[in-house]
């Protein structure tokens, strides 16, 4: 039998990646603004590093304060980064993959904490779980525990306003990535949880890395709801943007300092992360 | 329901301020001739609805004049001037941040200190707690709300607290003294140390408790003309309108001290 | 050797399987997707392959699916090996997890973020292994494939033929009741291809399971499985043995596929009335509707009326493409066919389109069979 060319389709495989084309010209109408975009973003950094009293530096990180606050800082942000994990990753799952009535407008939800206020935000936690809140106020009478002025109360509050970043990324992971690998673990004899658990995660890592990263640096610079909420009282709830900002107060170099420690310590965790979660591409 | 409240009040006070705006308007003639064009008076927050009201008055007095209020924190103030904020008018809650404003050479003439305010024990309506004074702020289990020191209330509270000679740890110490009188409101704290002043704004929410150890922590509000300022003469009669018999009148109804 | 023609449809099991023994794969897929109708009775026995044909768009995929459990019936039913796993009027369904089958997908799918090793070793694991014996069992499966080398290995270091033999083992590693490939080749280019198809073959010798082999490339078809069933728009047309199906095409689909001119008319004797109005004199005798197929390889080509040939008519030439060694000439006329000559012969008739020509068949290399038992969707 003869090779029945005449209908054999050569089945549509997909074309080699298109190797990308090195033209030494970069566009100006690309590079101009792209220029304009850093120096826009760094220069407000330049201008604390030009104000920065170098002199008294080593001197003002050394005060105790500095230390507390900074710890604080990095400990409620990454607290406040598992917390929106746990509970983030899977709501995003539920936005990407399960078509509920009113998908829609949950998705809305979602992103109300970006385009609150923050400080709206702490006042609206307060409402419910301030100690004369609907949820908070059956925590203090049931346990005696109140939220507010408390370190967890810090974490509470960078959750709820860094949550949509996690969500949203994660999100956005889950819909690039391809579902027929679940269908191929669901053939396997895979559950839909071992599915989740063993082949999207791993799938979506990157996402979430990235959402997680997004989250962490939100909570980290996390102010309005902070303060609104959690209040503001060395080593327990003053993060350093509570500091810089009552510093800012008094003593504007003192608060440049603080800015300059948060920034640093900021960029040296996310670099770092970065090269280990997200690989060099 | 503390919104609702709030708008209420807000809009009570826009009823009071137009009625009482237009009850006076007819004959009263300008005293001191033309006091003309924008006047723009940059304000310490809790001077926000006295001054308000002042700056009614003063239209009304002067029918060429319109007066501009920018209201936040005395500190964010003083920065914005320093940094060439075009502002005729400077009204600072704290005789520090008029330094600020004065020693980089921004201030025409000397500034005077125009009313005073004091501190007092702000509780929830109708004092749940039964508070009459610092002692009863003690208890571990009370929860107060003070300024943080950085802030002119949190400075005096340490002051007045010093005086007194009591220890008081509180759980938060808030980065303006609207900030620890919300606290009060939304009940989170039993007990805030803030001004007088605002405590009469929030009459409907809050109670003033006045103790006797505030006296030594009485912080002046000081006003000045700016040196560059667009409109130096009005300027110049509103700072005078502040220190008048109807300013300071308005302003004693609104809980402050006379200097 | 004829097939024994049956009406998909009437009898949920099809007589088309001529060997007994217990099926071990009892279907009648039933799926309504808008406008669309899949409706397929198919039964597979032990260690049988069966490879199911069609264009795109006849409901392979979809029969694929609902086999896999990936999308449920509307109607029919589906038992595997003695067990219900979907059957809608009983409200029977069984989730895809739960169906003792594995699925060697177009693109393999092979988990991007673990190695060659527990790519194969999911499966087991899933199956209540511990690790280490999922992985023996894994590693087992890869050096019956071939792979023992590359266990280490995460996919994006797998050259597509590689590939393919882990999705084949991954699948074959569940010891599935059921092995499903979804177009297993048509990811590789052609010599891979090559390979890879006499080693699967090897593999699904071995299977003792079904398994149906999704394709519409006849090649994997013939080489692989042992029974074909051919759909189009979500019906059988045509199902058999291999040498039945590719000798007696019912369709122009298969005849497409199997490279025959195929032509209905109606036969008296040795003559056959074709639609176009042209007679034919066959080799075979019959009686009523028929169906006359021949190679492109038996039509002649000519510059002048031939003589002395009963089977002879003018043609005009369509079109000429290169068809192996020779070149494929398509002909209009009371009758379109496909006719191949040699480049000799192509020298001699200088064929281009527009170009009339006599074409001419022999007798003896006609198939003539009857229509009427033709299954019509």
């Amino acid at each position: 039998m003869s090779r029945p060319d005449l209908v054999t389709v050569t089945p549509a495989r997909s074309a080699p990646p298109p190797q990308s084309r090195r033209t030494g010209r970069i566009p100006v109408a690309l590079l101009l603004p792209a220029a304009l975009g850093l120096v826009f973003l760094v220069l407000p950094l330049a201008g604390l590093l030009i104000r920065t009293p170098w002199s008294t530096l080593p001197q003002r990180l050394t005060e105790p304060g500095v230390l507390t606050a900074l710890r604080l800082s990095v400990q409620a942000a990454t607290l406040a980064t598992l917390l929106c994990l746990v509970l983030g990753v899977p709501l995003a799952w539920l936005l990407a993959r399960i078509d509920f009535p009113g998908r829609r407008l949950v998705r809305a939800l979602v992103t109300v904490p970006l385009v609150l206020p923050p400080v709206v935000g702490g006042v609206a936690l307060l409402l419910v779980f301030g100690r004369r809140g609907i949820l908070g106020g059956w925590l203090d009478s049931a346990f005696g525990f109140t939220l507010p002025f408390t370190t967890a109360g810090v974490v509470l509050a960078e959750a709820f306003v860094a949550m949509p970043f996690l969500v949203i990324a994660v999100e956005g992971a889950l819909r690039g990535a391809d579902v027929r690998y679940e269908e191929a673990a669901a053939t396997l004899g895979a559950g839909r949880w071992t599915t989740f658990t063993h082949v999207t995660l791993p799938l979506v890592a990157p996402g979430i890395a990235a959402g997680a990263v997004l989250c962490w640096a939100r909570a980290l610079g996390e102010f309005g709801a902070t303060i609104t909420f959690a209040g503001n009282f060395p080593g327990r709830t003053q993060t350093m943007p509570l500091a810089v900002y009552l510093a800012l107060e008094t003593d504007l170099e003192a608060a440049i300092v603080l800015s300059l420690v948060l920034l640093t310590v900021s960029v040296a965790i996310l670099a770092s992360l970065r090269d280990r979660w997200l690989g060099s591409s | 329901m503390t919104a609702r409240r709030l708008a209420l009040s807000a809009a009570m006070m826009m009823v009071a301020l137009t009625g009482c705006g237009s009850g006076e308007t007819t004959d009263q003639r300008p005293q001191g001739g033309a006091v003309t064009g924008a006047v723009t008076v940059f304000a310490a927050a809790s001077l926000t609805e006295s001054f308000t009201r002042i700056g009614e008055d003063f239209e009304t007095a002067n029918p060429g004049a319109r007066v501009t209020f920018s209201f936040a924190g005395s500190s964010a103030l003083a920065h914005q001037i320093n940094q060439g904020a075009p502002a005729d008018v400077f009204a600072s809650a704290s005789p520090a941040n008029m330094t600020t404003v004065v020693d980089a050479g921004n201030g025409d003439g000397n500034p005077s200190v125009f009313v005073r305010n004091q501190l007092v024990i702000a509780v929830p309506d109708g004092n749940p707690g039964r508070v009459s004074g610092l002692a009863d702020l003690t208890p571990p289990d009370v929860k107060v709300a003070l300024c943080a020191e950085q802030v002119p209330c949190g400075a005096a509270a340490v002051k007045a607290l010093d005086a007194a000679g009591t220890e008081l740890i509180p759980v938060t110490l808030e980065q303006d003294v609207k900030a620890a009188l919300s606290k009060v409101r939304l009940d989170e704290v039993d007990a805030a140390l803030v001004y007088r002043s605002d405590v009469r704004a929030a009459d409907e929410e809050v109670d003033g408790i006045e103790f006797p150890e505030s006296a030594g922590a009485v912080n002046d509000y000081p006003i000045v003309v700016l040196k560059n300022a667009p409109n130096g003469s009005a300027a110049r009669a509103f700072v005078e309108h502040v220190l008048s018999g109807p300013g300071q009148a308005v302003l004693a109804a609104a809980g402050f001290q006379a200097p | 050797m004829t097939g024994d023609p049956n009406c998909p449809g009437v009898d949920p099991s099809p007589p088309g399987d001529p060997s007994p023994g217990p099926a071990v794969l009892d279907a009648h897929l039933v799926v309504d997707r808008g406008t669309f109708r899949l409706d397929l009775p198919l039964t597979i026995r032990p260690g049988e392959v069966v490879a199911l044909l069609g264009p795109n768009g006849a409901g392979k995929t979809t029969a694929l699916r609902a086999l896999a459990g990936l999308l449920s019936l509307t109607g029919g039913h589906l038992s595997l090996a003695g067990r219900h796993l979907d059957h809608p009027g009983r409200r029977i369904w069984t989730p895809t997890e739960q169906r003792p089958i594995g699925v060697v997908f177009q693109d393999y799918l092979l988990f991007p973020h673990l190695t060659a090793l527990d790519n194969v070793a999911f499966g087991p694991r899933r199956q209540g292994l511990d690790r280490q014996r999922a992985r023996q069992r894994a590693a087992d499966w890869l050096t019956r494939v071939g792979l023992a080398e590359q266990a280490r290995r995460r996919p994006r270091h797998l050259s597509g033929g590689q590939a393919q033999r882990v999705a084949l083992a991954r699948a074959l590693a569940v010891e599935p009741a059921l092995l499903l490939l979804d177009e297993p080749l048509a990811a590789l280019d052609a010599r891979t291809r090559l390979d890879t198809r006499a080693q699967l073959q090897r593999h699904l010798a071995d299977h003792p399971g079904a398994t149906l082999l999704v394709t519409h490339d006849l090649i994997d078809a013939v080489v692989l499985a042992d029974r074909l069933v051919v759909i189009e728009q979500g019906r059988v047309v045509q199902m058999g043995d291999v040498a039945t199906v590719t000798a007696q095409p019912r369709t122009d689909y298969v005849a497409r596929l199997v490279g025959l001119n195929l032509h209905r008319g109606r036969a008296d004797g040795h003559r056959v009335l074709l639609a176009g109005g042209l007679h034919l004199v066959t080799g075979d005798r019959h009686e009523g509707e028929v169906l006359v197929a021949f190679a492109p390889s038996a039509v002649a080509l000519h510059s002048v009326r031939p003589d002395g040939s009963p089977n002879s008519w003018p043609a005009t030439i369509t079109g000429v493409h290169r068809h192996g060694d020779n070149l494929r000439v398509q002909l209009d006329g009371p009758v379109t066919v496909a006719a191949d000559v040699t480049p000799g012969a192509a020298a001699q008739l200088r064929p281009a389109p527009g170009r009339t020509l006599w074409a001419a068949v022999e007798a003896a290399e006609t198939r003539v069979y009857p229509a009427s038992a033709v299954p019509t969707g």
